[in-house]
């Protein structure tokens, strides 16, 4: 009767996953990218793939996200995650390849290739983290950077006439034949950290039936560059950031084009 | 000449195909590459003969990507090659860091074309100084051998992925568009390989073991000190271990050329007809231009009256060889920046040179 009692009360419903090494991470408070790392680490442990895996590590605030994941993982130059990771995949089919990638990685330097990488229909996963700026080298202007936003390399926002538009990565990527997945998350809100555990699983779904490229773009915080406090960092990415870049899933493939 | 082995037949290729045909045999089965002249053979030639044997070809969308394809696969734990010429190699100095800092291996195939820019498709030997100092960033070396011959197409491409995967490191094959393009008949000799085949490194999912990772980061101060010695100590090791290089006719040469590739194959001749007249002429040919022969070349130019060292440059090697020897008054300069130099002017060149150090023509043979 006791010890049933204390079975009951002692379930243990929230640890750690298995894919995260216990130690403790070099983000800033309120930033988004510890968030992003345990979804990404549930999911893995969720199909059972630590043993399986090999990640591919970007140059920005996530560099050192090696240190944080007990699987394999490859350091690609800044950019070049998507075809590191096309490289790895090629010569291990049967292993799960993602990349985990910022917005100046994506979405600046690395457009090339993502864009191949999601046309060939690389069997392969990308969580991209857009968080307006340029984290890591000091919240420079990024090609996501929101018109009107100050960074500090446009002192005077971000003028399109000079800087062009927020680029919406989510919608263009789904244009692509090759994409087997593509949709926009937040991870502001309870709710919304749920949603965004959802797409990351179907991201990584696609791979496992060999279904093409996946991405999950997650608007995200950086409230140090941003010159917010962490709350007030959650309220942009409610409104105004959600405003320009829409939540949503934007592609989302049913049957293989092999089948 | 050696007697060819019973039961090796002897094959007419043209050089591109050859290195294919050494990747093959060395266990290659992996080649990543994006199109320029003049290499183009070698991408042709693989996309159709990768597939059959289980090897994966792609083209990839530029020369930027292609070097982190082959990252990827190399830090896979598999042999992989590319081919480009100049402007591509450009492209991929980056990855070629990063493959150095990481310590991958992987084989760089240099069919190189002159330039500045986008230069022209003359073969030419413009790419010395980018191959054997290195483009990319933070210092750090490669070996890199130089071809004469298409048999050497073959033998050096195997001989590249054994070293490659020796010193965990990137590994060059600076060839020109002639010694791509030429036929001629070779012994496809089998390979034998000189390195173990496990690569206790590579990723390959931690079942098992502890997780592995492959990186060229290093945020603390004594730690990428440290990994820079490593580097450099590896170095050390190839200059110690894998010079190579081929002497003709040194032996009692009042006048020496040093060239490498399609210089040193097209000196040859020359070098018959120079005898043939009575002159002695001899040759010495690094085969691997890093590391460098020094040693061998300080020797040659020792002895020799004259040295003239060949380019089909403006003087790239050339600064190789003074920084070799102390000799510098010996030594003269043949370059032909976007050409192949002929016979003939390599010999009206060996000629007034005996003529001004006084080399009597006598009997050589
Ligand atoms: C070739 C090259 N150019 C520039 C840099 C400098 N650099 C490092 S991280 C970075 C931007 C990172 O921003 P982002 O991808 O948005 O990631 P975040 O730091 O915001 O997470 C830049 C420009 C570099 N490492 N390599
Ligand atoms: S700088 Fe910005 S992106 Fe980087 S860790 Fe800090 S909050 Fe996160």
């Amino acid at each position: 009767m006791k010890n049933k009692a204390k079975e009951k009360f002692t379930k243990q419903v929230f640890s750690r996953p298995r894919s995260l090494l216990d130690v403790s991470t070099h983000y800033c408070p309120g930033c988004h990218h510890g968030i992003a790392h345990r979804i990404l680490a549930e999911t893995i442990d969720h199909f059972d793939l630590r043993e399986k895996t090999i990640g591919v590590a970007p140059v920005g605030c996530a560099v050192l996200m090696y240190d944080y994941f007990d699987v394999d993982f490859v350091e690609a130059p800044h950019g070049r995650a998507p075809a590191v990771a096309t490289g790895v995949k090629r010569a291990q089919p049967d292993r799960f390849v993602f990349t985990y990638q910022g917005d100046g990685d994506l979405a600046a330097i690395g457009t090339s290739e993502i864009i191949h990488a999601a046309n060939r229909g690389e069997n392969l996963t990308v969580l991209f983290i857009n968080n307006t700026t340029y984290g890591m080298t000091g919240g420079q202007m990024a090609p996501t950077t929101m018109l009107g936003q100050k960074t500090s390399t446009s002192p005077y926002g971000r003028d399109f006439r000079n800087d062009g538009y927020p680029i919406r990565i989510a919608e263009m990527l789904a244009t692509l034949e090759g994409t087997a997945f593509s949709a926009r998350v937040a991870t502001s809100t309870p709710a919304q950290i749920r949603k965004a555990k959802e797409a990351v699983k179907k991201a990584f779904d696609m791979q496992i039936r060999g279904m093409g490229f996946s991405i999950v773009e997650i608007l995200s915080t950086c409230p140090t560059n941003w010159g917010m406090k962490p709350l007030d960092a959650q309220k942009r990415v409610l409104g105004e950031m959600s405003g320009y870049y829409p939540l949503g899933v934007y592609k989302e493939r049913k049957q293989a084009d092999f089948a | 000449m050696t007697p060819e082995p019973v039961g090796i037949k002897r094959e007419l290729m043209k050089g591109n195909v050859a290195i294919c045909a050494g990747a093959i045999a060395a266990g290659c089965r992996f080649y990543y590459g994006y199109p320029i002249t003049p290499q183009n053979d070698i991408p042709e030639y693989l996309s159709a003969h990768l597939p059959p044997i289980g090897g994966t070809f792609l083209q990839a969308e530029s020369e930027v990507a292609t070097i982190n394809y082959l990252l990827g696969t190399s830090a896979s734990g598999k042999r992989v090659m590319t081919s480009s010429s100049g402007p591509g190699i450009s492209l991929m100095q980056e990855g070629l860091s990063y493959m150095a800092g990481s310590e991958l291996p992987a084989v760089i195939v240099n069919i190189s074309r002159s330039g500045p820019g986008l230069g022209g498709i003359a073969p030419s030997q413009g790419d010395y100084f980018q191959a054997t100092k290195c483009g990319g960033h933070g210092g750090y070396r490669m070996p890199v051998l130089a071809p004469h011959s298409v048999q050497e197409m073959y033998s050096l491409t195997m001989l590249a992925f054994d070293l490659a995967d020796k010193y965990r490191n990137p590994v060059m094959i600076l060839g020109d568009a002639v010694i791509g393009q030429m036929k001629e008949p070779f012994v496809p000799t089998s390979y034998v390989s000189t390195v173990p085949e496990e690569k206790p490194w590579s990723l390959t999912g931690c079942a098992g073991r502890p997780r592995r990772i492959i990186k060229s980061l290093h945020l603390k101060d004594d730690e990428i000190e440290a990994h820079n010695w490593k580097l450099h100590r590896k170095y050390m090791t190839m200059r110690e271990e894998e010079v190579r290089s081929e002497p003709t006719h040194l032996e009692g040469a009042g006048i020496v050329i040093v060239a490498f590739g399609t210089a040193a194959r097209v000196s040859k001749t020359a070098i018959q007809w120079a005898r043939a007249e009575g002159l002695p002429v001899g040759m010495l040919r690094p085969v691997t231009l890093f590391p460098f022969p020094s040693r061998e070349v300080d020797e040659a130019v020792s002895r020799a009256d004259a040295v003239l060292v060949i380019e089909m440059n403006t003087g790239q090697m050339l600064e190789d060889v003074l920084i070799s020897t102390r000799h510098h008054d010996k030594i003269r300069f043949l370059g032909k920046p976007c050409a192949i130099p002929t016979p003939e002017e390599i010999l009206q060149e060996i000629r007034s040179l005996a003529g001004e150090i006084g080399v009597k023509a006598g009997n050589v043979r």
